[in-house]
């Protein structure tokens, strides 16, 4: 019983770390495309290629996005390079820092 | 060259043996979404997995020497052998424990490789340890549950895990699939794809990496456990030796790249059909749980998780599903520990029969036979780069070569 409490424990944080970047990241790059076609158009050309024009307001809000898919593709990499040098990646002062692992 | 020796080469062998398998058997985590939605080319894709593979395995730097502390208890926490495990065999019995356990993994991600099912390299490599040290050194040296202080034992870092996990990964993978698709309905669909694609390149790299750094090194520690054991190495000269850790990083990448292309079958084409959308929310889902879990101390299985992200995927855009494959893929799941345990635990019986010289290297000629048995039967009806991507629900037609000649000749 004590192992399935734990399991319960373990699980839900893995799946509450998970929906937030997991679930969180895909949906911020959505957006992200969302908002970089918000006003942009289409023109097809003689040669039958379609154009795309993007508004520089939806550039400018996509790129920020894209900001935060990349900050967070490189926490990704520390964390995974921090294990593999028996180190982990710690966030207890908010701002991630990679720490000894804890025996 | 004495007994030692010849044991511990065969060791050496079968250890990387089962590093090869262990790539090709999870190429299909990272890469089988990616190769489904045409984000990458099929060689470009397995390319891309086995340099990331590689890179991740040079991460390890510090190397875990306990992998087998999570089923049996044969090592101490620095990772040297219990000295009742030594004995008086001075390391032959621990030896041939290894070897059966790697011969138990291999057969196992041969057999399932050859019926095109994901199940997990880890709980491979487990069961055959469990099951040949349950046979060397009887039942009281399996590890069943923890302390109580954390999930650990058979209980704790396999079975619960393999039910926890693709669920996890489901509900995550489903929500992503279905605010994404929320999202983005209406938008340029062909721009919003190839941006998607990218997305989707972005996380299967990252569970790639992942893998490198996770896997390579499980192969790392039981080489360096055989070492102990030979009295080659002790915990106390440092790290790792280096050749340990580029064989095993190349082993690894070269089973990556050779691609276990019926696996990336099932697992891209046979359960739900992948869309870049869907694709990138599934590959994102995966990245996720497996570095949280990870950073959590929470064991799981990469194949579980990307295998509950790609039906999670699936059912959050609404697409069918294909659960007859779902099923073969869970009986695969619920049959990997222990089977791997039998063959594990048959071999050693045989091996030991026949004592530490010949016994080795009976067992190792039987592991050869088989892998070279299910090599042949997979030719029967190969799958490559060429057709991973075929229709799936044909695949008889489309799968054999030889069927449009049959066809002609069968016509009335």
């Amino acid at each position: 019983m004590r192992s399935l409490e734990l399991a319960f424990q373990g699980g839900s944080k893995v799946l509450m770390a998970g929906l937030a970047f997991g679930a969180g990241l895909p949906v911020i790059y959505a957006l992200a495309m969302r908002l970089l076609t918000l006003g942009a158009t289409q023109a097809v050309d003689t040669d039958g290629r379609t154009h795309t024009t993007y508004t520089p307001m939806g550039k400018a809000l996509a790129a920020v996005l894209m900001l935060i898919i990349a900050g967070a593709i490189a926490l990704g990499i520390t964390m995974i390079a921090a294990s593999g040098m028996g180190k982990a990646v710690s966030f207890d002062h908010i701002i991630p820092t990679i720490v000894e692992k804890k025996k | 060259m004495d007994a030692a020796n010849v044991i511990l080469v065969l060791v050496i062998g079968t250890a990387l043996a089962f590093d090869f398998t262990n790539g090709f058997h999870d190429t299909a985590n990272a890469m089988a979404a990616s190769i489904s939605t045409g984000a990458l080319k099929p060689k470009a894709a397995v390319a891309l997995s086995a340099i990331l593979n590689l890179v991740g395995a040079f991460l390890s730097v510090e190397v875990a020497l306990t992998v087998s502390n999570a089923v049996v208890k044969i090592q101490d926490k620095s990772g040297k052998p219990l000295p009742a495990i030594l004995g008086a065999d001075n390391g032959d019995k621990l030896l041939l424990v290894v070897l059966c356990g790697l011969i138990g993994g291999i057969i196992w991600n041969l057999f399932t490789w050859l019926l095109g099912l994901p199940s997990s390299s880890s709980h491979a490599l487990l069961g055959g340890l469990t099951g040949a040290a349950a046979a060397g050194f009887g039942l009281s040296g399996v590890k069943w549950t923890g302390d109580g202080t954390k999930l650990d034992g058979v209980v704790g870092k396999v079975l619960i895990p393999s039910f926890i996990s693709p669920i996890i990964a489901m509900i995550i993978a489903f929500t992503g699939c279905w605010l994404v698709h929320k999202l983005t309905n209406g938008i340029m669909t062909k721009l919003s794809e190839r941006y998607f694609r990218w997305g989707q390149i972005g996380s299967a790299s990252l569970v790639s990496l992942a893998h490198g750094t996770n896997d390579a090194q499980k192969t790392m520690g039981v080489m360096t456990l055989a070492l102990i054991a030979a009295g080659h190495w002790d915990a106390t000269s440092g790290s790792v030796p280096v050749w340990v850790k580029v064989t095993a990083a190349s082993a690894i990448a070269l089973g990556t790249y050779l691609g276990g292309w019926r696996i990336i079958r099932t697992l891209g084409r046979g359960l739900v059909d992948i869309t870049p959308r869907q694709g990138m929310a599934s590959d994102g889902s995966s990245a996720a749980v497996i570095l949280a879990a990870s950073h959590l101390g929470f064991a799981l299985s990469t194949t579980h998780v990307a295998t509950g992200s790609v039906l999670g995927g699936g059912l959050g855009r609404g697409t069918h599903v294909r659960w007859n494959t779902a099923g073969r893929m869970v009986i695969a799941w619920a049959t990997t520990f222990p089977l791997a345990a039998l063959v594990a635990a048959g071999m050693y019986y045989l091996g030991h029969a026949l004592g530490y010289t010949a016994g080795p290297i009976v067992v190792f000629a039987l592991l050869c036979a088989v892998a070279g048995y299910i090599f042949m039967r997979s030719r029967n009806q190969p799958v490559g780069a060429h057709n991973v991507n075929e229709e799936w629900d044909r695949p008889q037609d489309v799968l054999d070569q030889h069927a449009p000649a049959e066809t002609a000749t069968r016509g009335h």
